[in-house]
């Protein structure tokens, strides 16, 4: 800490941080477009210049930048002095700058306007002509409007440098600078998104959100979860006229920062999909036409069929739905409605959570490790929050060179420089390269299986005490002895692994080298990856039994209640059959239609997300709240209302007191008793327009207002606003400051951990010190044929997203890889199909990382359910093949891709 | 007892000219106008039922920024962007409940288009207040309104359809990307 002195006000500052960080953090309005918290500085806006004086008697001072500015012990600065050069600064900058604010997605939460408003320019008084800009097509989801670039170069920072994307940079030259791809094209990065809130203005544009547009002030928004995968990224949907808008990140310091993947950013527009399902729909056989019901009568036939019923929870339902489903059919005939393999690897991970030495690493863990072992998880494509996480974390040898030589940790370019491309050890045992193979040490190719036996042997090589294996080739042994050097070594050691291989002596041998690198000071991080929004919650609950799907199949009940799941990606389509056909009365709860839905005897409209309050585990054990953004139409209603009479506020506490590790759930929110000053937190902002108006078409007397089933936010513009209390933060905005980089004023300090609002509440801890260890298992695959390993893809394997069309477009349908001598074998040509034993024939495309023997399957993708594939297939090729009109081979981004002609 | 007097004298006084007023206002020319049968002189600048126009060349002036609507104190306008296959910005609905209007014209102020206009146009009382909530169809002339020149995407930087990058007024033709050229 230093004292320093701002006009005339002393301050007691970090020395740390910057003084342009240092001014936001004490409340004072210092304009910046370049320097973001997660980003660092560069000083290329100029446009948070303050004035520094030498000493007492100085008086003219001299021009810094604050953001390349550590503060002095004892300094004098001034930013009132400087504001004449920042208005400058900005007018020169605005000089280009199109007249597009009305028809500009970012007018209203454009930082540049507020910078502009703040320095105090107003009049164009050059009156030159404008330099002009081509835009180029980015993709589906990216909208570019070059005019309105203000060079601050942001977009390259966080695209190239932080997010490692390669497809888009700066190019020509002085006030003909221009940021785009080499040629127009799809935006290759997953976390391609995020340049919307990173561009202080309009250039990158969300182009899904502006074919439905909306000012920020229209959007009704509520704090919310992403239910895209299991690393539960905070996010803020806005809502307008009944229609999901749009998702932006919520800040949450431990989970997500300040940045989305293009998943959680696009892909909730299934809320709006035409697939959902919009009424209640009853019969009284199968074969009979539905005929729709009303809510109250729907509620009585499932609470009817509930006396003698089986209940199939759901890894994507809320805590709340899928305790209240366990307390409508009774905890003994309650079953989790995953498969057996897949619920035995999360009780496992709980298991290792609770029991092992180990520290559960939340992605702002994975970003400060200084060595990732990462065992059989394709990140970007199951978790792909964590992979930017690892992005950062190979960048931590730099910043440790920069701190060696008194570089503070925010001076970007400076490190950059000094670490050209010394990276942080990041090692990779997986079936196929990844995306993250450009900042690997080194990928190494080998089956789930066979991983995890390397992955025993890593173990063993650190602590003697843990259990070896046998059977590893001479070049494994000496990547086991390098990888075991390269954690030992390091600060914060991390390993990632996860249930999406199914592969359970995986978690094994993550558990053990975690729990052999563990020497007391939290040294060794580890994460578990699972697959869905609430796998860990639903895992939770069904702590101490392991009923699974196929038990819920062989149970022999007659009636089935099946809460938001659809069967049919969890079982063998036979299975799920033969089940469906025994039962008497299947009931189904869900958003969008699916298999599953298609044979109900009774469907129950179901709230998504964004229609209902819930809880979700993440894949740490952190459970997270979400609020209902916008209350939908009387037929639909939340799962966990449809399934219990009692309030929302009664299921979740329930729900806390029933499960074990759970307590911390009833403490997520501020509670129904909330209010401030006798005000509730509002979902919509203080300038919302269009409430006499906006169903005035339907009637012109405006009805009363919908009630809130938590008791802690209105449906309405009125109450409290965040900036006086923001135990509930919707989003951000504080007076001059419309844009998201508003968020400073609600946190600790600019780029810090928010003051009030939640960060979630960790479920799991460990309260063992004693290593124990797994034993290394014999797992040799001997079955015949083709090995089956799952592939992922960020757009298309999950099942909601999905059904976005922005999703859709970047997706492909079901396709398998083959390594070249396989293709070769089989006589594949590029046109060809492969036929796939008992499947059907599909696409396909060769790889040159994939081993001889195997065969990468996708996953959740249109044309093959990976669920009733064998663990090895035979192959042949497709006769009479024809590609499927959704097949799009260019949609699968994957460095070792085999081009058509080469070779 | 003078003083009585006195004051029961000025009362009587003060009426008989108060009738004396009164009587000489028969000969003043009426106030009033005989509305309806004879419609009042309106300012051009009243502020009265509000119009869309649209611009010079016909097309719809309004971009649907929703300023209008943000700036309209009793939130009686509600309208959703949508965009034609050129990429010019138009309103999907306009709408506005004229029970609410307090034709305070702050929305007229607020449009960077000239698109919506208050104009001399007072009569719009209804029987059924249903009535008074105004779509897009019912608002949009065929005519500039009050300002007959402007048009906004001449000026603005977005290409739109018929108007390409770098063709609005005081535009550069677009840059060369590929160029290093000072």
């Amino acid at each position: 800490m230093a004292s320093i002195t701002i006009d005339g006000k002393v301050f007691e500052v970090d020395v740390k941080n910057n003084l342009l960080q240092e001014c936001l953090s004490h409340a004072m309005d210092l304009p910046y477009f370049c320097w973001h918290p997660s980003m660092g500085s560069v000083g290329s806006c100029r446009q948070c210049a303050v004035i520094e004086y030498a000493n007492e008697e100085d008086e003219k001072g001299r021009l810094v930048m604050a953001c390349m500015t550590e503060p002095r012990e004892g300094a004098r600065y001034s930013i009132a002095a400087a504001s004449k050069f920042r208005a400058q600064a900005i007018e020169s900058i605005m000089i280009n700058h199109p007249h597009d604010c009305p028809v500009c997605e970012e007018g209203g939460e454009c930082h540049l306007q507020d910078m502009t408003v703040m320095s105090g320019h107003t009049y164009r008084r050059y009156d030159g002509k404008k330099k002009t800009h081509n835009n180029q097509y980015l993709g589906p989801f990216i909208n570019h409007e070059m005019n309105r670039c203000i060079t601050c170069y942001r977009c390259v920072r966080y695209y190239k440098d932080y997010a490692g994307g390669t497809d888009f940079g700066p190019q020509a030259s002085h006030d003909n600078t221009y940021f785009g791809r080499w040629q127009e094209g799809p935006l290759e990065s997953e976390f391609s998104g995020n340049l919307v809130e990173v561009c202080p203005t309009g250039v990158f544009t969300d182009k899904p959100f502006s074919k439905h547009y909306s000012r920020k002030w229209d959007l009704q928004s509520s704090p919310s979860v992403c239910t895209g995968c299991s690393v539960g990224c905070n996010t803020n949907p806005g809502e307008r006229y009944g229609t999901l808008r749009r998702i932006v990140n919520r800040f949450n310091d431990e989970v997500n920062g300040y940045f989305l993947c293009d998943k959680g950013r696009f892909g909730a527009e299934f809320v709006n999909s035409s697939e959902r399902i919009p009424v209640n729909m009853m019969r009284d056989s199968h074969n009979a036409a539905p005929i729709q019901i009303e809510p109250d009568a729907a509620k009585e036939a499932l609470k009817n069929a509930a006396k003698s019923a089986v209940g199939i929870g759901s890894p994507r339902a809320s805590m709340e739905a899928n305790f209240a489903l366990r307390e409508l059919v009774g905890e003994e005939n309650f079953y989790a409605g995953i498969a057996t393999e897949e619920l035995d690897m999360l009780n496992k991970i709980i298991d290792i959570y609770q029991s092992k030495p180990v520290k559960i690493a939340s992605v702002k863990d994975i970003e400060s490790s200084d060595a990732v072992l990462i065992l059989g998880e394709d990140l970007t494509n199951t978790a792909a929050r964590l992979a930017l996480g690892v992005r950062q974390s190979v960048k931590n040898l730099g910043r440790q060179m920069g701190a060696d030589l008194n570089f503070p940790i925010w001076h970007d370019a400076a490190i950059r420089q000094l670490a050209m491309d010394k990276l942080s050890p990041l090692y990779i045992l997986s079936p196929h390269t990844t995306r993250l193979d450009d900042i690997a040490h080194t990928t190494h190719i080998s089956s789930a299986a066979h991983s995890a036996k390397i992955g025993m042997a890593i173990a063993h090589a650190i602590d003697s005490t843990a259990p070896d294996v046998a059977g590893l080739s001479k070049e494994e042994k000496a990547l086991v002895n390098e990888i075991a050097e390269s954690l030992k070594s390091a600060k914060q050691a991390l390993i990632i692994s996860g249930t999406s291989s199914l592969e359970p002596a995986l978690l094994d041998a993550a558990s053990n080298i975690a729990t052999a690198l563990q020497s007391g000071d939290d040294k060794a991080n580890l994460a578990l990856v699972s697959s869905e929004s609430n796998s860990m919650g639903l895992a939770l609950m069904m702590q101490g039994n392991a009923k699974s799907l196929e038990q819920a199949m062989s149970a022999s009940s007659k009636t089935a209640i099946v809460l938001e799941n659809d069967l049919y990606r969890r079982a063998p389509s036979a299975d799920v059959d033969a089940f469906v056909n025994s039962l008497d009365n299947l009931l189904v709860l869900d958003h969008l239609k699916n298999r599953t839905g298609e044979q109900a005897n009774l469907v129950l409209a179901a709230a998504t997300f964004a229609e209902s309050s819930g809880t979700f585990v993440n894949y740490e054990g952190r459970a997270q709240h979400y609020y209902s953004t916008f209350k939908s139409d009387s037929n639909i209603r939340s799962s966990a209302l449809w399934l219990s009479d009692k309030h929302f506020n009664e299921i979740t506490a329930a729900c806390a007191v029933a499960i074990a590790n759970c307590g911390a759930i009833a403490e997520l929110t501020p509670g129904e008793n909330y209010n401030f000053a006798g005000l509730k937190a509002p979902r919509q902002h203080h300038r919302y327009s269009g409430r006499t108006s906006m169903r005035a078409n339907i009637s012109v007397h405006e009805p009363k207002q919908e009630q809130d089933e938590d008791g802690v936010m209105v449906y309405s513009m009125e109450g409290v606003p965040a900036i006086k209390d923001a135990a509930v933060l919707n989003s951000p905005w504080a007076p001059g400051w419309n844009s998201n980089q508003s968020l400073f004023k609600f946190q600790e300090f600019a780029g810090g951990p928010l003051k009030q609002a939640s960060n979630g509440q960790r479920l799991l801890s460990n309260n063992s010190a004693e290593k124990t260890w797994y034993e290394a298992g014999n797992s040799d695959d001997t079955s015949e044929g083709y090995k089956v390993f799952p592939l992922y893809h960020l757009f298309g394997s999950e099942e909601l997203s999905a059904y976005t069309p922005a999703i859709q477009e970047k997706a492909t349908s079901a396709y398998v890889s083959l390594s070249p001598e396989d293709a070769a074998k089989l006589g594949l040509q590029a046109s060809d199909g492969v036929q796939v034993e008992h499947n059907g024939a599909v696409p396909f495309i060769v790889r040159e990382s994939i081993q001889p023997g195997t065969v990468g399957v996708s996953v959740g993708l249109k044309g093959l359910n990976f669920q009733d594939m064998s663990a090895a297939v035979s192959l042949d090729k497709a006769a009479d093949w024809k590609n499927p009109e959704l097949w799009r081979a260019a949609n699968i981004i994957v460095s070792d891709k085999r081009v058509e002609g080469a070779d | 007892m003078f003083k009585a007097i006195g004051k029961q004298i000025h009362i009587i006084w003060s009426q008989i000219v108060t009738l004396w007023m009164v009587f000489l206002h028969l000969f003043t020319k009426a106030d009033t106008v005989e509305y309806p049968d004879v419609k009042p002189y309106m300012f051009p600048r009243w502020r009265g039922r509000i119009i869309l126009t649209r611009d010079p060349d016909g097309e719809e002036r309004c971009v649907a920024c929703n300023l209008c609507a943000v700036a309209c104190p009793v939130d009686c306008i509600a309208l959703q962007k949508t965009e034609d296959e050129n990429g010019r910005w138009y309103p999907e609905f306009f709408r506005i409940n004229f029970s609410r209007c307090i034709m305070c014209g702050f929305c007229e102020e607020a449009c960077p288009t000239h698109a919506i206009q208050l104009t001399p146009d007072f009569e719009m009382a209804e029987y059924v207040r249903q009535d008074m909530v105004w779509e897009k169809e019912h608002m949009l002339i065929q005519g500039t309104g009050k300002y007959h020149d402007y048009n906004f995407y001449n000026v603005a930087g977005k290409a739109i359809g018929g108007k390409g990058k770098g063709e609005a007024q005081n535009e550069l033709p677009p840059t060369d990307r590929r160029s290093l050229m000072p």
